[in-house]
């Protein structure tokens, strides 16, 4: 079922064996649907959780408790696959990307698409050096092999726990072009959502709408994807780590507006 | 140009602790995430020179954590309005209809599985 009674007080975290946080629910430690302690890799992703759970009233509404979900998926890993079998299924999406797909009428709805989805698509293919190109034909277009190579590669170098992430975003979003947007910080939440419903709030806007069912659907996307997101950021390095490295780094350095973050690779492996 | 990357992450930081403060009541400054959103915020120090990346990575998970908050919040009054008791799930297929300006069409002789 998906709800049930709240059944303690207090929710706190706890540092476990080797540095990974836990879960406390009164003096009971969580553990995931397959009977794991539930760990985590940093404080920040502890929290998280640790407030979905704290914010629970009567009925714990699973349903609404994304940033669990999405660890308990990492730590027990269902569907027992490895990253480069993530990888592939992720890759797929990108033959049926949504903003690869226009249509050719109405002119309104072609026009939205273009100012909308075109650059995005401008910023993934320079971002990337990649070719990927759009198309109303009802095939979609050619996805270049090299294309997909450098994706490959990319999507190699998140963790296990970002890659559960990523590929949880893309299957909500039902695109690899708008995920990246929004992994990469160049797309909000709001904004990676407003893009993959496009179709949807022109109709809305043409035709008007049940006006809850419309909400209902928005919100509920945007607080999955929004958990994706903060789940993906949030694995890809320690957060605490982080952190201290760049104090080492910045602050005995004179500040000059020149001064990047130096040396961090992006996604470093925990 | 700086007055707004000094603006934005103050103003993400106080929506935040309302949202915290929306879904938690009174004792929100005792929960894990309000201790941990100000301490993020103290420790990045927001300097008046371009953001640096450590800054806009704060602000983009910042804002979607934000979103996720205001959008479970809002996503779950919506679902005890829709699914809840007296909701539409209560409510005969008549009335449903009626909600979206439509009605059943009337079949002389009863439906045949009634």
């Amino acid at each position: 079922s998906t709800e049930r009674k709240k059944f303690y007080q207090d929710v706190s975290i706890s540092q476990g064996e080797g540095g990974v946080f836990e879960i406390n629910l009164d003096r009971r430690k969580l553990k995931t649907p397959g009977g794991k302690l539930f760990t985590v890799p940093n404080e920040a992703l502890a929290t998280a959780v640790a407030t979905e759970w704290d914010v629970q009233r009567d009925t714990l509404k699973f349903y609404t408790m994304h940033m669990t979900t999405l660890c308990n998926t990492a730590l027990d890993n269902p569907t027992q696959r490895n990253k480069d079998q993530m990888i592939e299924a992720s890759l797929k999406y990108l033959e049926t990307d949504t903003i690869c797909y226009r249509v050719e009428e109405p002119p309104g709805l072609v026009q939205l698409q273009k100012n909308e989805w075109d650059p995005v698509m401008d910023w993934i293919e320079k971002r990337y050096n990649v070719v990927i190109g759009s198309s109303s034909n009802i095939m979609g277009p050619t996805i270049p092999e090299e294309t997909k190579d450098t994706f490959r590669q990319h999507l190699a170098s998140y963790n296990f726990w970002a890659l559960t992430g990523l590929e949880y975003v893309i299957t909500q979003l039902k695109s690899v072009i708008l995920s990246f947007g929004l992994i990469d910080q160049h797309l909000t939440v709001e904004k990676a959502v407003q893009l993959s419903r496009l179709e949807e709030e022109f109709q809305i806007h043409h035709w008007g709408n049940v006006e809850w069912a419309h909400e209902y659907d928005l919100q509920e996307l945007r607080s999955r994807t929004a958990a994706g997101t903060l789940f993906v950021h949030l694995s890809s390095e320690s957060a605490t780590m982080k952190r201290k490295l760049l104090q080492d780094l910045e602050f005995p350095l004179p500040r000059k507006p020149t001064i990047k973050t130096p040396l961090l690779s992006k996604h470093s492996h925990h | 140009m700086s007055v707004s990357f000094t603006v934005a992450p103050l103003r993400a930081c106080r929506d935040i602790l309302k949202e915290l403060r929306a879904v938690k009541g009174p004792g929100y400054q005792r929960s894990p995430a309000y201790r941990y959103v100000m301490d993020q915020f103290r420790h990045n120090r927001i300097t008046s020179e371009k953001l640096c990346r450590s800054q806009q990575d704060l602000l983009h998970r910042a804002s979607s954590y934000l979103c996720l908050l205001q959008s479970t919040r809002l996503h779950l009054s919506l679902h005890a309005e829709y699914h809840g008791e007296g909701s539409t799930r209560e409510k005969g297929l008549g009335d449903v209809a009626r909600m979206v300006g439509l009605a059943l069409p009337t079949q002389p002789g009863g439906k045949g599985w009634e």
